[in-house]
């Protein structure tokens, strides 16, 4: 008797973008039927999960958003390290994209900003629970390596489609001719 | 005895294929009339030819060095290459470079899906920058009633400098510093509604290759633009001449 063939995990993660990635990923609508089947969602924002914790190791981590905090950057070397292929999933974790805006200004101007300027009652800059700001917003690649890269700001419905179907298929997806910056 | 009578025709090969070009000819446009792809972004039909953007490097047999083939004259017995993994290498490293020195967030720019650059990027498959952002400031005058300039987009093709100088014959437009510093500024780095030159014939508009000079109003995707009016402009100005 024939064991059924082991699915690929997946874990799918957030950091510095509006979710909007997220959002595309379901917009596959019915083939998510189909990929549920070759797929087992093992982490993520979307799906409820017994732990909290990442797992040992994953087969494809998908990665939305750019670097900005002091926890993004830990978030992406403890996925790096357990996970065997790293996607950066639309232009913020691509390119930085909108995130990247506030990199002309200074963090300690931009968090008097929020947090004193437009704020009535006990304006104060948080200093815990709060990740810290980095200096500048980074794409995923300057911090660690990235093994494929999706463009569109959102990549679209049918992009990511084809991307999850060649790495279940066991291929690197080739996106050049498919998306670009601002797709 | 005869005499010797200097042929205005030259034979050599682009990519292995034999072809004829005329003694005026460059390497582009004999490329272009035989259906080979180089990829440019300064060179705009109609305005001088500048090399600013290097992209249209070819390789010529018997040359260690690479060469603009908008700026190079076919010679009798050349032979041109076109694609190459050098080549390939060097057009993408150019485009991310490009993109590196500006700010160039797709996703929030008025050209948006209508951008040269952002075509090109796509067509020579760079799906991502390798070098990371110089994160330069550079400024943005809104002061036309208008026209905006962001600087921060503007991949210096010289194409607004030389429309405005050429064909407007105002040349409100300049190239200003060197290097990662150079930048386009109108009369004498003034602000440009304040500019006694510039006509508001808006042909820098139409001629920026990218989302730098644009039009006021407009909103992400929405700065479509036109140049086919140049090869006719360029000639009625050469019969002025
Ligand atoms: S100018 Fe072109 S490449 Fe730059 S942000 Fe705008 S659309 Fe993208
Ligand atoms: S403003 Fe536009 S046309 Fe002028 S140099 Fe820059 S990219 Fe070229
Ligand atoms: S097109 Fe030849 S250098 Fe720009």
């Amino acid at each position: 008797m024939s064991k059924a063939p082991s699915k690929v995990t997946v874990a799918t993660v957030w950091l510095d973008g509006c979710s909007g990635c997220h959002m595309s990923l379901l917009d596959m609508d019915e083939r998510l039927i189909e990929i549920a089947k070759a797929v087992d969602i093992v982490y993520s924002p979307l799906v409820d999960r017994k732990t909290k914790d990442y797992p040992e190791m994953v087969d494809v981590a998908i990665v939305e958003g750019a670097i900005s905090s002091s926890e993004d950057i830990e978030k992406i070397h403890m996925i790096r390290a357990h996970s065997r292929i790293l996607v950066a999933l639309g232009d913020c974790a691509v390119a930085g994209n909108v995130p990247t805006m506030r990199n002309p200004y200074l963090v300690k101007d931009i968090e008097s900003r929020a947090y004193i300027e437009n704020v009535n009652v006990q304006p104060q800059v948080p200093d815990q629970v709060v990740p810290k700001l980095l200096p500048f917003v980074r794409p995923i690649h300057e911090v660690v390596p990235v093994d494929v890269f999706v463009q569109g700001c959102p990549p679209s419905a049918d992009t990511i489609y084809f991307v999850l179907s060649e790495l279940v298929a066991g291929r690197t997806p080739d996106l050049t001719q498919r998306t670009r910056p601002g797709a | 005895m005869a005499t010797a009578v200097r042929s205005r025709i030259r034979t050599l090969k682009i990519d292995g294929r034999d072809v004829s070009a005329r003694e005026d000819e460059t390497i582009l446009e004999l490329a272009e009339e035989n259906g080979i792809f180089i990829p440019t972004l300064c060179r705009i039909e109609g305005l001088s030819l500048v090399g600013a953007c290097r992209l249209c490097l070819v390789e010529v047999a018997g040359m260690n060095k690479l060469v603009p083939a908008c700026l190079t004259y076919a010679t009798e017995g050349m032979e041109v290459f076109t694609d190459s993994e050098r080549l390939r290498n060097y057009r993408r490293m150019i485009l991310e470079l490009l993109f590196s020195e500006g700010n160039h967030i797709c996703a929030i720019c008025v050209s948006n899906g209508k951008c040269e650059l952002q075509a090109l990027a796509q067509r020579l498959g760079m799906d991502h920058v390798r070098f990371a952002n110089l994160q330069q400031e550079r400024l943005v005058d809104m002061t036309h009633e208008r026209f905006v300039v962001d600087r921060n987009r503007c991949i210096l093709c010289a194409r607004c400098v030389r429309v405005c100088d050429e064909i407007e014959w105002a040349h409100t437009w300049d190239i200003k510093g060197r290097g990662v510093d150079a930048r386009v500024i109108t009369d004498l780095d003034t602000p440009w509604g304040e500019s006694d030159t510039c006509t508001s014939c808006g042909k820098c508009v139409r001629v920026c290759p990218v989302g730098a000079i644009v039009e006021k109003g407009r909103a992400v995707g929405e700065m479509a633009k036109r140049h086919d009016f140049l090869p006719h402009l360029a000639k009625m100005r050469e019969a002025k001449k």
